[in-house]
């Protein structure tokens, strides 16, 4: 198992995970995952289904938390603060660590209120037509809704809806976005366009995106996390970090067989 | 070439049109026949019953029924039910004031915080008991919690407070359930998008599902309006029909319409039996025009 973080400039780490270990009840999901995610790059999770990759991905924003017998062993911090110590709110994390689903789900709101909840929620004071204004232009959405704002936000396309989303989780000025696969539900135009996104949201924002298409990792990421299902004794299966590294190393040089046999398509 | 109408030789195409005679095709003209029927009946005696009240009461509609105090029996003609509207209004309107958000807390507790719990499966278990209870029982209730000065009780008395709670009773289960499923049918997406960024459960709950599932709440909301409206016994025992106008919440008289009927229609006076499918009429046009609104309210749901 390999974990190879070097970087040609000294990134600031965001999230580490520490040895962790995720249980639901008596089920283990995964089994030590050590796991650095640099600020402002893109992180994609790779790997097959049932590998645990969105699993961890809830983890970082504690979504988890609502799902019956979860816990978690090692530990996630997050700036150096462990996410799991009991002093630490969820409600204040989850502003701070946002976060994308697979199917689009606006609310069935005005296009406006979808992208105001958030910072209504904080009791934001500022001017909320212009932050409306500039969390759409981010989401390169603004020109295909500006006119029509009151507009029920689930009226929209499958990718302008993501890129709604995009756009509300963007409005709180969150530090991390996370992407549980958001792309898996969009045609393929509207893919590239999110793809295209990413590039730019990254100067803003540390991203890391949960994904099954090993090409838009290959295209997107800068880092990428590549993690695989493992038999236990008793006949289970818990998912674990196989390899992690840049996304050039994974795809041409990877270190791991199982890594080297994903990418090339010979399973998953 | 072989004979292809000759269905027994087995190297012919077979036949593949339908007989008119085979017993298959019998059974099943006669089942669509049969369940075209059933309906018909089912429309026909919605229509006689439509039909009978319109006859009867629709010679007395005039302004004079919402301006007028009801006759008492020597009076041979005249008189409306301006009073008994009035009452009848009043008492759902408390009905209402009571059960609603009694009813929509109850089901937001069901529906987003208790849901697979042991107490919900209990509330849910008796709220089905508690509809099923008849309304003379909740009358009866009623009379002995607020109407009787004697033992535990408010002690109010007949009054408009009365028949409003013994209606609320009966509302409560209706407006629980309907509530209940209108919040569980919103999907658990946008729960899910409302916690990602940041809300808590109650802004969750108030600022996402519970505007949601408006629409859907309306029309429960509607049924059970319409099912209290009409109620007569459990509004005999709590309220006093009298022949003026209501000047009090907590004193007789109180009027309705459906204790109206019950008095009128079967009383030797035909000026007051007129008066009785009058009033019919105008219970029915009230259930007729909280339907349509309730399908108002749920044609605007995005």
């Amino acid at each position: 198992m390999s974990s190879d973080t070097k970087s040609s400039s000294p990134t600031e780490t965001v999230l580490k995970t520490e040895n962790a270990s995720v249980y639901y009840g008596n089920f283990r999901a995964l089994q030590g995952i050590s796991l650095d995610i640099p600020k402002q790059q893109i992180t994609a999770l790779i790997g097959p289904s049932g590998c645990g990759k969105s699993t961890l991905l809830r983890c970082y924003n504690r979504l988890n938390d609502l799902v019956k017998g979860f816990r978690v062993e090692g530990k996630i911090s997050y700036h150096g603060q462990d996410l799991y110590a009991p002093e630490i709110d969820p409600v204040e994390l989850r502003r701070r660590i946002g976060m994308v689903f697979q199917k689009p789900n606006p609310f069935p709101k005005s296009i406006y209120d979808n992208i105001a909840f958030g910072p209504r929620l904080v009791g934001y004071k500022g001017d909320m037509d212009d932050l409306v204004e500039r969390s759409l232009k981010q989401s390169a959405l603004w020109d295909e809704v500006k006119d029509k704002l009151k507009q029920n936000g689930a009226a929209l396309s499958g990718g302008q809806q993501q890129r709604l989303c995009i756009a509300r989780a963007i409005a709180v000025q969150p530090d991390v976005i996370l992407m549980d696969e958001p792309c898996s539900a969009l045609d393929p135009i509207s893919t590239l366009r999110i793809e295209d996104l990413l590039q730019e949201l990254k100067q803003h924002y540390t991203i890391i995106i949960v994904t099954h298409n090993m090409q838009q990792a290959s295209r997107v990421s800068d880092m990428t996390a590549f993690f695989n299902v493992e038999m236990t004794e008793k006949g289970g299966r818990v998912g674990h970090l196989v390899e992690y590294s840049e996304t050039q190393r994974i795809f041409q040089s990877p270190t791991e067989k199982s890594t080297q046999e994903y990418v090339s398509g010979r399973f998953g | 070439m072989a004979n292809a109408s000759n269905l027994q030789d087995s190297s012919a195409l077979p036949s593949l049109r339908r007989s008119m005679s085979s017993p298959r095709t019998l059974f099943a003209i006669g089942m669509t026949g049969l369940t075209f029927l059933a309906a018909a009946i089912a429309l026909l005696i919605l229509v006689a019953i439509l039909s009978y009240v319109v006859i009867n009461g629709g010679s007395r509609v005039s302004l004079d029924l919402f301006t007028q105090l009801p006759p008492v029996a020597v009076i041979k003609t005249g008189g409306g039910f301006g009073n008994a509207l009035i009452g009848t209004l009043m008492t759902v309107m408390i009905a209402v004031l009571l059960s609603v958000p009694f009813g929509i807390l109850a089901a937001i507790y069901l529906s987003e915080f208790g849901r697979e719990t042991l107490f919900s499966s209990i509330v849910d278990f008796l709220t089905n008991v508690l509809s099923g209870v008849p309304s003379i029982v909740v009358g009866v209730f009623a009379y002995g919690v607020i109407v009787t000065k004697t033992g535990f009780s408010l002690k109010l008395g007949f009054s408009a407070i009365a028949g409003g709670v013994a209606l609320a009773v009966l509302m409560l289960p209706i407006v629980v359930r309907t509530a209940a499923e209108a919040l569980e049918s919103v999907p658990n997406d946008v729960r899910q998008a409302a916690i990602g960024l940041g809300a808590t459960q109650f802004q969750t709950v108030f600022r996402i599902v519970l505007p949601a599932a408006i629409p859907s709440i309306t029309t429960g909301v509607m049924l059970a309006v319409a099912r209290a409206a009409g109620e007569t016994a459990p509004l005999i025992l709590t309220t006093l029909f009298g022949y003026s106008w209501i000047n009090s919440l907590i004193a007789p008289p109180t009027p309705t319409l459906s204790v109206l009927v019950f008095n009128f229609a079967t009383g030797p006076s035909r000026n007051q039996q007129q008066l009785a499918w009058a009033a019919s009429l105008i219970l029915v046009a009230l259930v007729l025009i909280t339907s349509l609104l309730s399908r108002l309210a749920i044609r605007r749901k995005v």
